[in-house]
């Protein structure tokens, strides 16, 4: 039907168990999911659910106890991301992947220019010439609504809004193919998630990306998710289009989600 | 009509109940075997009384509910498709193209101005392939002739330009569901969802509604409709359908 017909990422039978984990339990257990280009799909659940866990897992940052992650790369290679050597995932996360981190300092590099911050990936795609550098901080800078005046200010002058754009610009400059975001819009003002929110759809959809995205917030996974799927205690309970899981979940646990916000 | 035509639209033995577990486990059953035909150009409005699955029908047809049973049949403009089995990828494909919704409510993500929420549905409804660099004059382009639509009909709808611009959060609950009718009719869908389209306009904007729904008629649209104003009702509908 379309180029949506083959995943991009393929994840199966994925469990993991913390080592220092008390008793048996996993902090994702048996969970399976494909992702396909230009969707953005949510990850919701409450803290302790194992969506950070199953994000990271998925990045390869994460050696998860079970199952596989297999990733479809730009030449139609299917790859093996846990049966790569640590030098192919650094390869991987800085051309094709990208990660937003929550606390966007753990995503930054505080003591290099917020336009060094941008660069510092197409650097390591081997661009050197100064002045495209610059020119593609810029035009990034602007379109994440940065003030490109600021071009050579540390991140640690900006505000935790300012931050978060700074890196997903950071993150998008290489055009990855699909982008993992761990709670990109928790800890930030209602008005700035706002204009974070739009940044992130008008970006996923221009550049035709797989975004995944973990939020808390069932407001978010519903403005910009076209699937969502919900965990709870490491376990995967619904997942589908996301207005059919938050208007007709199933499972009693997404229903009681649902019924335990304002507005959803 | 034609009864060797297939129908636009075919709906057999339809069921929904919903389990509501905080409550107890109680079990709702919304609908029961229900079956529905709707030829292209023609309009059914669902009747009954509240509670009698008018909202749950449309909402199992736009894929925000699960059918328990049944088939829902849509002749989609690439070939046959049943609604209530159909993968979350061939959904969102026939919602962006031949399946609109208009419902009372309008959801839109914040900032964005009025005008592009409905220009987008145009640009989105004919995928572009990626763009290779973001400040591409070709999408800025489609998005500019999908903005000419967009504007001439919010003028029919007689949204104030001045909002045109503004981001529809702090308007009216009229000037919302305008820009949400602007959305629904903007893309030429095969088939037309509407929920109580008219519930917050005026005299003279219902009747403009009345008129888009005739030309959606005209191009050959199939359209399932709830609507509480017999007037509007009686001007649109080709049947009723009476549900429970």
């Amino acid at each position: 039907m379309d180029e949506a017909a083959e995943p991009l990422l393929r994840v199966r039978g994925l469990s993991h168990r913390f080592a220092a984990a008390r008793d048996e339990r996993y902090a994702v257990q048996d969970a399976d999911l494909d992702l396909f280009a230009g969707e953005v799909v949510a990850i919701v659940g409450e803290s302790g659910s194992g969506k950070s866990t199953l994000l990271n897992c998925i990045a390869g940052r994460i050696a998860p106890t079970h199952g596989e992650v297999h990733y479809r790369d730009a030449t139609g290679r299917w790859l093996d991301v846990h049966g790569l050597t640590e030098r192919q995932q650094r390869v991987l996360a800085r051309t094709e992947w990208g990660f937003v981190e929550q606390n966007a300092s753990d995503g930054l590099r505080l003591d290099v220019s917020a336009g060094a911050n941008i660069g510092e990936r197409l650097m390591g795609q081997g661009e050197r010439h100064y002045g495209r550098l610059r020119g593609t901080a810029e035009r990034w800078m602007a379109r994440v609504e940065l003030d490109t005046g600021r071009i050579d200010d540390s991140p640690r002058a900006f505000s935790g809004g300012m931050r978060q754009r700074l890196q997903i610009a950071r993150n998008l400059v290489t055009r990855p193919r699909l982008v993992l975001l761990d709670e990109p819009t928790s800890g930030l003002d209602v008005s700035v998630q706002a204009k974070l929110l739009d940044l992130i759809r008008m970006l996923t959809a221009r550049m035709h990306l797989c975004a995944l995205i973990v939020t808390h917030d069932l407001g978010v996974a519903r403005l910009l998710a076209q699937r969502t799927l919900v965990m709870r205690h490491g376990r995967v309970v619904e997942q589908g289009l996301t207005d059919r899981v938050l208007d007709d979940p199933q499972h009693p646990y997404t229903q009681l989600l649902v019924s335990s916000v304002v507005m959803p | 009509m034609n009864e060797h035509a297939s129908p636009r639209l075919a709906v057999r033995g339809l069921a929904k109940h919903f389990t509501l577990h905080l409550r107890g486990g109680a079990r709702l059953q919304v609908l029961a075997d229900t079956s529905l035909d709707v030829q292209a150009g023609e309009c059914v409005a669902l009747v009954g009384a509240s509670g009698r699955g008018k909202s749950t029908l449309v909402k199992c047809l736009f894929g925000s509910y699960g059918a328990d049973a049944g088939e829902l049949r849509l002749d989609a403009s690439d070939g046959p498709v049943d609604i209530a089995s159909a993968s979350p990828q061939r959904m969102l494909a026939l919602r962006r193209r031949d399946i609109a919704y208009v419902s009372q409510f309008l959801r839109a993500v914040p900032r964005v101005p009025a005008l592009d929420i409905v220009a987008q549905r145009l640009v989105d409804a004919e995928p572009a392939p990626a763009a290779d660099d973001l400040d591409d004059a070709d999408h800025e382009s489609r998005m500019n002739v999908a903005r000419d639509a967009a504007r001439a009909l919010l003028g029919r709808l007689n949204l104030p330009p001045a909002l045109w611009d503004l981001p529809p959060a702090t308007f009216s609950g009229g000037e919302q569901q305008r820009v949400n009718i602007a959305r629904g009719f903007v893309q030429p869908a095969r088939l037309l969802l509407l929920d109580e389209p008219t519930a917050s306009l005026d005299a003279a904007n219902r009747r403009v509604v009345v008129e888009l729904i005739h030309e959606a008629k005209a191009r050959g649209a199939a359209v399932v409709g709830i609507f509480h104003d017999e007037e509007v009702r009686d001007a649109v509908a080709d049947r009723c359908v009476e549900l429970g």
